[in-house]
């Protein structure tokens, strides 16, 4: 989910999830346009630092952005530190009871669509294009007079505010928020499901999560070393098949997604 | 007579859009540029020739904004641009072409137009309605693609055209933003003789409408094309005039060793 609005694949990803909104307001609709809310203004603020780096500077930096909140969440002793804190109950939302495990995944499932709705729209729009111009020719762009940083800068917003209300739902669904949501691992999580799904495409990562899921579920229950294969399969995906599922099922054209 | 003397006068002193004083650059102990004076009259078309390593494309480089110079000015249009970013120059009206073709490969040859002429329009933080639907960026594109020969291969990305369509493609986007002046990079780079003949006849028909300084190898083109001529050698000016002033500089020829000169 996290890797979609930012073109680049993985920038969206130190800003996971932002569990922090829930602890401090009550339940209610206030608080999935909160996160977002605030998953954006995170996101412009370290992004206005990560992107004037680029390649493995850019990753390393938003790799310590997020280490820092990680250790900022486990020192905080008030909201639960290491521990986490627990959720008493879920959000309410009038007229749909997300305590019933369906209607809940329903919700999700209507967020995620219409996520995908408004990132497509985004996608072909002069924004759009501007986005997947600087990811194919970054010089090119500000040869023929894109401030590119700006339209980056802006992507990465959105991509936060996308991370926030990601991270909101699985508090929801965990009704548990800790700062290992925050942790590095995570992040990797992430990364690897929008590889295994497409880097750049719109809807891989959909996919890509789907399929790291399931395939966690099916091997762990051959081995507990289940995560050999795993990586073996991610390294075979990154070699052959750089657009992921997308790009098998969607067949090899030249998109730019 | 007088009459021919004010004409030659009104010649010489005609407007200058770019000037560059005393430009220098070096990469350590290489000196790309060197003390470069160097004058682009409104509407000439205005070839910049040398021998390989002269420093051609580095000059351009510094003109188009993607270099910052050591020392030394660039003025256009009266303004001093010298620390003027790029993609700001680009909204001043200087546009540029590389000698490596630089496109967008996944996009198709309107695409990449559209995307330069979206550009020169601003307007790029719309998120909602599909710019592929969007006439005021789709119509001039198509009409920019007609005139560079590009029409038939508009729906093919960029990655898919023949070199010498790719080139052709350079050009369109670097005109898309109606520039007052327009820096080619060794347009006919890789052409064979029929291509560069293509591309001369096609540069012809966009010298009426823009300032040009272009960087060629190609001396048929130069020859034909431009107004005036200006040499480098060592990063350095060594001589600027008509085709037949430069044709008979001795300097210039010892510096390309009477060779390739027409």
């Amino acid at each position: 989910m996290v890797g979609i609005l930012a073109f680049h694949g993985y920038q969206g990803e130190a800003l996971l999830s932002w569990p922090l909104t829930i602890v401090g307001t009550e339940s209610g609709l206030v608080v999935l346009p909160l996160a977002a809310l605030v998953g954006a203004l995170l996101a412009a603020l370290f992004g206005a630092i990560c992107l004037r780096t680029s390649g493995i500077h850019f990753i390393m930096i938003t790799l310590a952005f997020a280490q820092m909140l990680f250790f900022l969440l486990v020192s905080l002793e008030r909201y639960g530190g290491e521990d986490g804190l627990t959720l008493w109950e879920r959000s309410v939302v009038p007229g749909i009871d997300l305590n019933d495990p369906l209607i809940f995944y329903y919700f999700c499932l209507a967020i995620l669509l219409l996520f995908l709705w408004l990132a497509q729209r985004v996608v072909a729009s002069r924004f759009g294009m501007v986005l997947r111009g600087c990811r194919q020719n970054e010089r090119r762009m500000r040869a023929l007079g894109y401030a590119t940083y700006r339209y980056r800068l802006a992507a990465f917003t959105l991509a936060g505010a996308g991370a926030g209300l990601a991270g909101a739902l699985i508090a929801n669904q965990t009704e548990f928020v800790s700062p290992s949501l925050l942790h590095w691992t995570r992040s990797g999580e992430i990364l690897a499901m929008v590889i295994l799904g497409g880097l750049g495409t719109l809807y891989g990562p959909v996919f890509g999560a789907a399929a790291l899921l399931l395939l966690e579920d099916q091997l762990s229950s051959y081995s507990e070393h289940w995560m050999i294969p795993l990586g073996l399969l991610l390294v075979g995906v990154a070699l052959y098949a750089r657009r992921g599922l997308y790009g098998l099922l969607a067949g090899l054209r030249a998109g730019d997604g | 007579m007088g009459c021919w003397l004010g004409f030659g006068l009104a010649m010489a002193e005609a407007r200058a859009l770019l000037e560059v004083r005393n430009l220098h650059k070096r990469y350590g102990a290489v000196v790309a540029t060197r003390d470069l004076n160097l004058t682009v009259r409104s509407g000439e078309f205005h070839a910049l020739i040398g021998p390989n390593g002269a420093g051609k494309t580095t000059a351009l480089a510094q003109l188009a904004g993607e270099l910052r110079p050591d020392s030394g000015h660039i003025h256009f249009n009266g303004r001093d641009i010298t620390r003027v970013a790029i993609q700001r120059r680009v909204h001043l009206g200087i546009a540029r072409s590389y000698q490596i073709t630089s496109v967008f490969p996944h996009f198709t040859a309107e695409d990449n137009v559209a995307l330069a002429i979206q550009a020169a329009q601003g307007h790029s933080f719309r998120l909602w309605r599909s710019a592929r639907r969007d006439d005021r960026l789709r119509q001039p594109a198509r009409e920019l693609l007609s005139r560079l020969g590009l029409y038939e291969q508009r729906n093919e990305p960029a990655a898919y055209l023949a070199h010498g369509e790719q080139r052709q493609l350079e050009v369109a986007m670097a005109l898309a933003s109606r520039p007052w002046l327009l820096l080619l990079d060794e347009p006919t780079a890789g052409l064979g003789a029929g291509g560069t003949r293509r591309m001369a006849k096609l540069l012809e028909g966009v010298k009426a409408e823009v300032t040009v300084l272009m960087v060629e190898h190609d001396m048929d083109a130069v020859f034909a094309l431009a107004d005036r001529i200006s040499v480098l050698v060592y990063g350095e000016c060594v001589a600027t005039g008509t085709p037949d002033q430069i044709r008979a500089n001795a300097q210039v020829r010892r510096a390309y060793l009477g060779d390739q000169m027409p």
